[in-house]
């Protein structure tokens, strides 16, 4: 009668975090309001800018290299703070979360997932720059800086991921998109990322050490020989600890949902 | 136990929940056994859904205890023989069909054949189309589809009919009678008592949080005495209604239909006034008015 019939688990896990990755990243791609300007935004104004800019010169200091790094920077925030802002919040609301986590899953996938979609799409926005950069815009960079700006522009999506995903978990989805634009375009602003921050007044200067962005895009800068300010050590202490930060929140929040 | 020497497939032992100030299950004893289908049924609030979610470790007994094949509801070995249909899924609208069903089979150690799986559940034309582009009726079939996915050994089904046309459900409810025939518990939550009464082995009835009765659709639609008149008759339905043990009636063209305690002394007292009558049919009542009654009086008690 008892038809339960005990057999090893033949699960593959790697198999499981690909395929929830591919799916994260296509679904996405698939969503013309996520992917257009995602992909396009940061690319259309750097060429703007760059082009516009590119005799402006001062020492270090040129506009399209110093752009290339704030560019990029404000590229791969758009994944991290979209990608899980918008599509946590609507999975938590259409009911998709909890289907997730009645099925047999593996904790920690969904989550994963997310993550390899928003570095996906960062290297993305990466190499699109980059190509940019070096036809339009006439960058010339020793070899070295592209693999750090690349380590950079990767691994900084990680505090943008984990404030997006906390305010997935605190707003509806019809509200996440317009809450994390409010965010996403004042912060980019205020971090001197669309243009460099000594041209802007000095009260926006001093309260740059605030927002998150303004610690990547100063690494950015440094990784491309760019003049940037502060240790870099203090910067990535900042970012860790913004990450860390929001992903307890996130955590208390989801346990609950 | 029926079934002795077999395990149950999921199980609440002296269960108590709580959200706030309400109490969703006041000490609820529930044990799905093997093979068998059973309906959970419940006006809305009784914790129908909270005995779910606790059976699928999505919230945690204040007291009590849950168990899933003998385990904790969060043991992915005892998940993995699970498959769930919920109410509301609302999946990633630009994902495929055939998508969503590769991502939930990689999940099972022995998933179904992603072609079975999908003619199984009658969505095989649908599995290259986005989810997002299919009706709602096409929804529900793609979430039956991932649900049985994955082989399961016990499989949740929350009100798995809502938005099915009649023959999409007929199809359903066959799929569901194969797998019961095969070896698969169901916990079946439904509004649609008629759902119950053609698929379920037995029947619990949640209320206020309580289990108030418990059985096969025979034996509670046994626990009410009521039952069905019917005929073609002249007499006036104001007359019949007003004699003793009619509960209620009412005319559908020549028809009319008496629901009584009494059917013996009403059929008597029919045929004794109108020599007329025509087409006459007693039946038992059905499981809606055992429900009815039962939620009703279990509410009037809690009253008093």
């Amino acid at each position: 009668m008892n038809a339960i019939v005990q057999t090893l688990p033949r699960v593959s896990l790697p198999r499981i975090y690909a395929l929830e990755s591919k799916h994260e990243f296509l679904r996405l791609l698939r969503a013309p309001s996520f992917a257009v300007p995602t992909l396009l935004f940061p690319a259309m104004f750097y060429c703007l800018f760059a082009v516009l800019f590119v005799k402006n010169a001062a020492g270090d200091y040129h506009a399209n290299i110093y752009l290339l790094a704030t560019y990029g920077v404000f590229g791969v925030m758009a994944p991290g703070l979209f990608g899980f802002g918008v599509s946590v919040a609507l999975d938590r609301e259409r009911g998709w979360l909890t289907l997730k986590r009645a099925q047999p899953m593996p904790p920690g996938a969904y989550l994963a997932s997310k993550l390899a979609m928003a570095m996906l799409f960062a290297a993305t926005i990466f190499t699109i720059l980059a190509v940019l950069a070096i036809t339009v815009a006439g960058v010339t960079l020793p070899l070295a800086a592209w693999p750090k700006l690349f380590l950079v522009e990767i691994f900084g999506v990680l505090p943008f991921c984990a404030i997006g995903l906390c305010v997935g978990t605190l707003v509806s989805g019809q509200a996440a998109p317009a809450v994390i634009n409010l965010i996403y375009l004042p912060m980019s602003f205020l971090a001197g990322l669309w243009m460099p921050l000594r041209i802007l007044p000095p009260v926006v200067r001093e309260v740059a050490p605030l927002w998150p962005a303004y610690h990547l895009g100063q690494l950015a800068l440094a990784a491309v020989g760019q003049p940037s300010e502060g240790a870099m050590l203090a910067h990535v202490a900042a970012l860790a600890a913004v990450t860390i930060v929001f992903l307890a929140v996130a955590r208390r929040r989801l346990a609950r949902a | 136990m029926a079934n002795s020497g077999s395990a149950p497939s999921a199980r609440l032992i002296a269960v108590r929940k709580r959200y706030g100030a309400v109490t969703a299950l006041d000490g609820v004893d529930l044990d799905v056994r093997p093979g068998e289908l059973l309906a959970l049924l419940g006006p809305n609030g009784a914790g129908k859904s909270t005995a779910v979610a606790l059976m699928l470790g999505l919230a945690e007994p204040d007291a009590g205890e849950v168990q899933l094949f003998g385990e904790s509801p969060h043991a992915l070995d005892a998940r993995r023989r699970v498959g769930v249909m919920l109410q509301s899924a609302g999946m990633p609208d630009t994902l495929k069909i055939r998508e969503l069903l590769a991502q939930t089979r990689a999940y099972y150690p022995h998933p179904l054949d992603a072609d079975a799986c999908a003619r199984t559940a009658g969505i095989a034309d649908l599995v290259g189309r986005r989810y997002g582009k299919l009706s709602e009726g096409q929804k529900r079939r793609v979430q039956f589809a991932l649900a049985i996915a994955g082989r399961p050994r016990l499989l949740f089904l929350d009100e798995p009919s809502v938005g099915l046309d009649m023959e999409s459900r007929q199809a359903l409810w066959s799929t569901v009678r194969a797998l019961v025939a095969d070896g698969c518990s169901v916990l079946l939550t439904t509004h649609y008592l008629e759902e119950a009464e053609a698929l379920a082995d037995r029947v619990a009835v949640l209320a206020r949080g309580r289990i108030v009765a418990e059985g096969s659709v025979r034996q509670i639609r046994a626990r009410v005495a009521q039952r069905r008149i019917r005929c073609v008759s002249a007499l006036a339905p104001e007359t019949i209604g007003a004699w003793p043990g009619v509960r209620s009636i009412c005319r559908d063209g020549e028809r009319i239909e008496i629901v009584t305690d009494a059917a013996e002394s009403v059929v008597r007292q029919l045929l004794g006034e109108d020599s007329a009558l025509t087409e006459l049919e007693v039946q038992r009542a059905g499981l809606a008015e055992a429900f009815m009654e039962i939620t009703q009086s279990e509410i009037a008690q809690e009253a008093a």
